[in-house]
């Protein structure tokens, strides 16, 4: 009878990736070329209209989106009713499919979508949330930044923003998308691409939400200079120092202090986007090592109190006296944290976090959050 | 412990009915397979999402992935009651007169028996129908509470208001009550019979998880739920139902949640499916337990009695079915 149980508890989560992005940002072509193309994986995909899709696939469910505010009394706990019951009937043929996209309609709010996948338990038991990708159509973001608010939350949200129809935009107009998804995220990746090329193995089995592999597959975490980092002239934060050092050397030691301020109170607001109807801003903490006791009843309060203005948050805590990274993630009011590896020889153990959000008193949150600091005199 | 006949099917079974004493086992995969002297397989579907007992005629009423609503006699054969393609059909209720109810999006449909459909609209999403007992009139739970509809008459709905998303709903066997499952771990019922002002809410929470499973007694006096690693026995034989009386819980055990509960069709005794395919069998009377089946692959998903409360046929997620024989 254990092993019966053990049966059922242990088989693998399947990975969801949800994709948003306006009508017209590439999204249906995005999805043909996954229904179509050999990568050796069958993808379930959840739509809210069959629309253009023009591939006969039994695996395409059509939902109709439905969101449901949860009766505990907190405006930002939404989950996507339609979802709980397609990935219920899904995941009883599990053996049909790798995976399931879910694809959002042009003005669809990602978070509750997300949300599912967190505070559902049944969804939970059996899903993962993989990556939120956002497709992003580089001639008209502009438009769409000064016309809806979603453009812009579906830019904030996402792990991964693919910038599409780059040929329809000079490079100095790319240049300017570039600096505005960044200065919404600075903590996404970021693709360019045209006719919806991005390579899909940047888009697939991303594991962004997944704590043990997010930061694992992104070791540049908020470095702001990596490779599909474009820094533009309005990037608000120092050159120098980081081009300087080697990215790919995790060993090399304690290479990037910077001379000019305290390293361990740095942080860097996001860059000022060149377009002024953004409203998303974004705050990269950085910080030493963390006392546990302050920094886990901090987190808690904050997210409880400005859950609702919090869209995204990512970070890797180095606590003091502790071997391992740990990296926590949210969503408005939920959060999750765990251990993900050993720090490494020679890795600078210190703590970075990121809050994208809404009205965010951000002097507050680095003020408090520093406060967290193991202090100097507490024994290792 | 009583004697088990084994059935070993292929992948999820999403639930299992008596026609007669011919028990029916119904996949995700979309054939029913039924035991008639011999495994006997239908294609029902491609793809099965929902398989219920006509309460009011001795069929089952299916819908799958492929749009259609299906009923299915007692020898196998199908009559196809209607097809709506590119949409999943998660919700049928059958009701008096032959009438059938299904659901997608944001409507409900009934069809008469004249093959007439009638379609009553919500604002929200349609989670689940209900026929009432008497006259031709369903419950259509949704966001936010219930919508009773007469099919027969252009009267507007009766609204029941109740704030949240309500994914199940179930008449007592008397009419008297109406009780949903809920997205939260609750259930909310209404008295449907209050007089004008009268408190007419009921909620019962406390689940660990969501309730999945409900059934009746026979004579309507308790309404069992799983959603606990107990069966939740609710009393209703009062005016105001389990109304600040506390549940009875049966068959506790420490962290193995219910999944199905089904009472026998004529004594007050309960059986319980758990999360390991374990099957109690529980008297409401003393709590007395008797072990029906020992735990199997995977959670218990279908449980049904014979009419005559002989048998008892179960199905699990893994695909491991069988016919309880409690006479041997």
């Amino acid at each position: 009878m254990a092993d019966a149980n053990t049966e059922t508890a242990t088989s693998k989560p399947i990975p969801v990736t949800v994709l948003t992005g306006y009508l017209g940002a590439g999204k249906t072509t995005l999805l043909n070329r996954i229904l179509s193309e050999s990568h050796g994986k069958k993808y379930a995909v959840i739509v809210n209209e069959f629309g253009e899709i023009g591939i006969d696939n039994d695996l395409i469910v059509e939902s109709d989106e439905e969101i449901y505010e949860m009766n505990n009394g907190c405006v930002c706990c939404t989950v996507r009713g339609d979802l709980i019951r397609v990935v219920e009937g899904l995941m009883r043929r599990p053996g049909r499919f790798d995976g399931i996209i879910v694809e959002t309609t042009g003005l669809a709010d990602p978070v509750p979508v997300a949300q599912t996948f967190f505070m559902d338990d049944d969804v939970r038991s059996k899903t993962e949330l993989d990556a939120v990708v956002a497709l992003v159509d580089a001639k008209h973001l502009p438009l769409r930044l000064k016309d809806s608010r979603e453009a812009e939350d579906q830019i904030a949200f996402a792990d991964v923003v693919v910038i599409n129809k780059t040929d329809l935009v000079t490079p100095e107009e790319l240049a300017q998308i570039e600096d505005v998804v960044r200065a919404i995220n600075p903590a996404a990746r970021v693709y360019k691409t045209s006719r919806s090329g991005v390579d899909l193995a940047r888009v697939l089995d991303q594991g962004a939400f997944n704590l043990e592999r997010a930061l694992e597959n992104d070791p540049h975490f908020l470095d702001h200079d990596h490779e599909d980092h474009v820094c533009g002239p309005d990037c608000g934060h120092d050159h120098h120092h980081h081009h300087a050092h080697d990215h790919h050397d995790h060993h090399h030691h304690d290479h990037d202090h910077d001379h000019d301020h305290d390293h361990h109170h740095h942080h860097e607001h996001g860059p000022m986007s060149p377009i002024h109807d953004v409203t998303v801003k974004s705050i990269s903490l950085r910080g030493g090592e963390m006392n546990p006791e302050r920094f886990f009843p901090w987190i808690q309060k904050i997210t409880q109190t400005e859950g609702p203005n919090i869209l995204r948050l990512k970070g890797i805590i180095a606590f003091k006296g502790d071997e391992e990274r740990y990296v926590v993630q949210g969503v408005h009011m939920i959060v999750e944290g765990d251990h993900q590896r050993p720090w490494k020889e020679g890795e600078k153990r210190e703590s970075r976090l990121v809050f994208i959000g809404r009205e965010l008193d951000f002097a507050k949150i680095e003020k408090s959050f520093l406060a967290c600091q193991a202090t100097e005199t507490t024994p290792a | 412990m009583p004697t088990v006949a084994p059935l070993d099917l292929e992948g999820h079974i999403v639930a299992v009915h008596f026609l007669g004493d011919v028990p029916f086992f119904a996949t995700a995969a979309g054939t029913i397979h039924r035991l008639d002297g011999g495994e006997k397989i239908t294609e029902v579907h491609q793809g099965l999402l929902t398989c219920i007992r006509d309460p009011f005629s001795a069929t089952l009423i299916s819908g799958g992935e492929d749009g259609k609503v299906q009923r299915i006699a007692g020898d196998g054969s199908t009559t196809l009651l209607a097809e709506v393609p590119r949409k999943w059909i998660t919700v049928v209720a059958g009701g008096p007169q032959n009438a059938v109810a299904w659901a997608h999006g944001k409507s409900s449909f009934v069809r008469s028996a004249d093959g007439t459909v009638k379609e009553f609209p919500e604002e929200r999403t349609v989670e689940a129908i209900a026929f009432a007992g008497k006259g031709l009139r369903i419950a259509a739970a949704r966001y936010n509470g219930v919508s009773l509809h007469w099919v027969a008459t252009n009267a507007p709905a009766v609204d029941l208001e109740w704030k949240g998303a309500h994914t199940g709903v179930t008449f007592s066997p008397d009419g008297r009550f109406l009780v949903t499952t809920m997205q939260e771990n609750a259930l909310h019922g209404w008295k449907l019979d209050g007089k004008p002002g009268e408190n007419r809410h009921m909620r019962m929470t406390g689940y660990p998880a969501k309730v999945k499973s409900l059934s009746w007694s026979p004579k309507g006096k308790w309404l069992a739920s799983s959603g606990a690693p107990a069966a939740i026995v609710w009393p209703f034989s009062s005016k105001d139902g389990p109304m600040g009386k506390a549940p009875q819980e049966l068959g506790t055990r420490a962290d193995i949640m219910v999944t199905q509960v089904a009472f026998h069709p004529a004594e007050e005794v309960l059986a319980i499916g758990f999360i390991d395919g374990m099957i109690l069998g529980v008297r409401l009377a003393d709590g007395k337990e008797a072990l029906l089946r020992r735990p199997g692959k995977g959670a218990i998903t279908g449980l049904s009695w014979s009419v005559n409360g002989k048998l008892l046929a179960f199905g699990s997620e893994a695909g491991d079915c069988g016919v309880v024989d409690i006479s041997a």
